[in-house]
């Protein structure tokens, strides 16, 4: 083989990743700069790259014009609820429809599969008038109960319950366990990887989520992180460095988390392709 | 094998799904199709129109130019990130040092949350003072007014989210490029093929389950885009970015239009199901399966 050559060759394709993936995170580097400005200097023609005078400025301002904690409190609690009760309905459901025999299982299943096709836009002037009826619009059980189940993760744990050997079931069967304890003790150990995946689509749906909460919230003290970000530009339209400190702090823990999760995260995303 | 009912424990395993999945799905959607046919202000009871609002929503010239934007945005947006997406996959194919950190880094945006890239790039682009032109400043070009343009807004949405998508397009791809068995390449290497040839000839033709793939998802997601465009530009300026989700959401409750809106939201449904339904029939025939 005459390396010296292939390896020049290969040497262009990574230059222009790399340089393309400095290119694609520099939105992030200006954002984190932008928010460390003063006022004048963050709209300064020519812009500098890094703050000449940085400031925590913009940071205090965001804690004075929003509760942080509290709306951290918020996104984190409501998303946990509903990932929670996503994972726990989607995997009983699963189970139900790899392992167990009962009437009207395929008629039932297509009414999951159909519900898979329903995007939230198309059902959300019905869905609005129903919280209204329940009384339930501006609080935090109207923003989260559309989030308690997925009929994506009804299939997806389907698909893995179908997995699991006949022999562990009957070899349960044989030692009188019941189903219950069979779901609990045998299936859902087996299911963790898929559990795990969908768990972390979930949390990204339910954490990131605009149009609903957009639509069900108006109470600031109840408003989920991204809903507040955009509450906080349109009451400071032009306060751009404060608005980057905001969108900073709430980028920080998420970011974070995807350094520790990475590979787990491209994986889940991965098998959500698997539907299609 | 072991065959009994199990109706009882069936019942107690898929209750707790079902019974939302009725309340929060299936009961509106059904409560959308029939309000599709009334006029409703919420204020008083609903009356029956028929098929009234139908009637009305192909001469709306504020819904049709928001079916048109919505089409518009979508042709600008999915060749930007199926191309990137693409090119970045076929270079990250292969192992070097850096490679797994430059794959994260691409997909970072995508975990990011619709609002915070809209901020994010509705400052980058902000006419007087935002980087994008204070950097066209210094090379002697007067920027435009991107967001605030009615000429240049349609593309101040489109580059953000080219931006968010690339990483999952190029992840899908990824895994496609992956399950090309190398064999293939290697034979036509050694048969004299160039790089052009291989890459034209054999790697994307056998990438066409991945890029129909993404092809179909990116279609049924952007029919509903919504997020970053309300962020950045409520639809405006003189409506420039109103998309369907916007008219259906500016009609039910800015308006008040609760019956029309929910014909404009099965109109939405109709092309989503569209759409599948082209998928389910052409994916055995487009598709090139070994």
């Amino acid at each position: 083989m005459n390396k010296p050559t292939r390896r020049n060759k290969s040497m262009r394709p990574k230059f222009f990743t790399t340089f393309f993936g400095i290119a694609m995170l520099f939105p992030f580097f200006w954002m984190i700069s932008s928010s460390l400005k003063n006022s004048v200097e963050a709209f300064a023609t020519p812009p500098t790259l890094l703050p000449k005078h940085p400031t925590l400025d913009n940071y205090r301002h965001v804690f004075q014009n929003m509760d942080v904690p509290r709306l951290f409190l918020n996104s984190i609690s409501v998303t946990l609820i509903c990932v929670f009760l996503q994972l726990l309905t989607s995997a009983l459901a699963g189970y139900a429809f790899a392992r167990l025999n009962f009437r009207f299982k395929n008629v039932i299943f297509m009414v999951y599969l159909a519900t898979m096709m329903i995007p939230l836009q198309v059902i959300i002037v019905p869905l609005f008038i129903e919280m209204r009826q329940l009384n339930l619009i501006d609080s935090l059980v109207g923003l989260g109960l559309p989030s308690v189940v997925t009929a994506f993760g009804v299939f997806l744990m389907r698909q893995a319950m179908l997995a699991i050997p006949r022999e562990l079931e009957e070899a349960a069967i044989l030692d009188g366990a019941s189903h219950i304890r069979m779901f609990f003790s045998i299936a859902l150990p087996l299911c963790m990887p898929t559990l795990a995946a969908l768990g972390i689509l979930s949390f990204m749906s339910v954490w990131n989520a605009y149009l609903w909460p957009l639509v069900v919230i108006f109470s600031p003290e109840k408003m989920t992180l991204p809903l507040a970000l955009s509450n906080l530009h349109g009451e400071n339209l032009t306060d751009w460095p404060m608005v980057m400190a905001g969108t900073t702090i709430a980028v920080i823990p998420i970011a974070l988390t995807y350094l520790i999760l990475q590979k787990q995260i491209a994986q889940s995303f991965l098998t959500a392709g698997l539907k299609g | 094998m072991i065959q009994r009912r199990s109706g009882r424990a069936a019942a107690l395993f898929i209750a707790p799904s079902f019974i939302p999945l009725l309340a929060f799905f299936v009961l509106p959607m059904v409560a959308a199709a029939v309000l599709s046919f009334t006029s409703w202000d919420l204020l008083t009871p609903p009356t029956w129109i028929g098929f009234g609002n139908f009637k009305q929503l192909i001469h709306d010239k504020e819904f049709l130019h928001s079916l048109i934007n919505t089409l518009v945005f979508i042709a600008g947006y999915l060749p930007i990130v199926y191309i990137l997406g693409l090119s970045a996959a076929l270079a990250l194919n292969r192992k070097f040092r850096g490679s797994g950190a430059l794959r994260g880094i691409y997909f970072l945006p995508v975990i990011t949350s619709w609002v915070i890239v809209a901020l994010l790039w509705k400052w980058i682009l902000n006419p007087n003072g935002g980087l994008m032109n204070s950097a066209l400043h210094v090379i002697g070009i007067q920027g435009p007014g991107w967001w605030t343009s009615k000429d240049w807004s349609m593309v101040s949405v489109i580059i953000p989210s080219a931006w968010k998508d690339l990483g999952y397009v190029m992840l899908l791809l990824l895994a496609g490029l992956q399950s090309i068995p190398p064999e293939y390449q290697e034979a036509a290497a050694i048969d004299g093929a160039s790089k052009r040839q291989i890459l034209f000839k054999i790697t994307l033709p056998l990438l066409t389950p991945a890029t129909f793939f993404v092809l179909v998802i990116s279609l049924i997601n952007n029919f509903q885009v919504f997020d970053q465009i309300w962020v950045m530009t409520a639809g405006g300026p003189e409506g420039s970015t109103n998309v369907v989700v916007g008219e259906i959401v500016r009609n039910s409750f800015d308006y008040g239009h609760m019956g029309y809106a929910s014909a404009l939201s099965m109109v939405l449904f109709l092309i989503i199901m569209v759409i599948t339904g082209i998928q389910l029939r052409l994916q055995k025939r487009w598709v090139n399966y070994e």
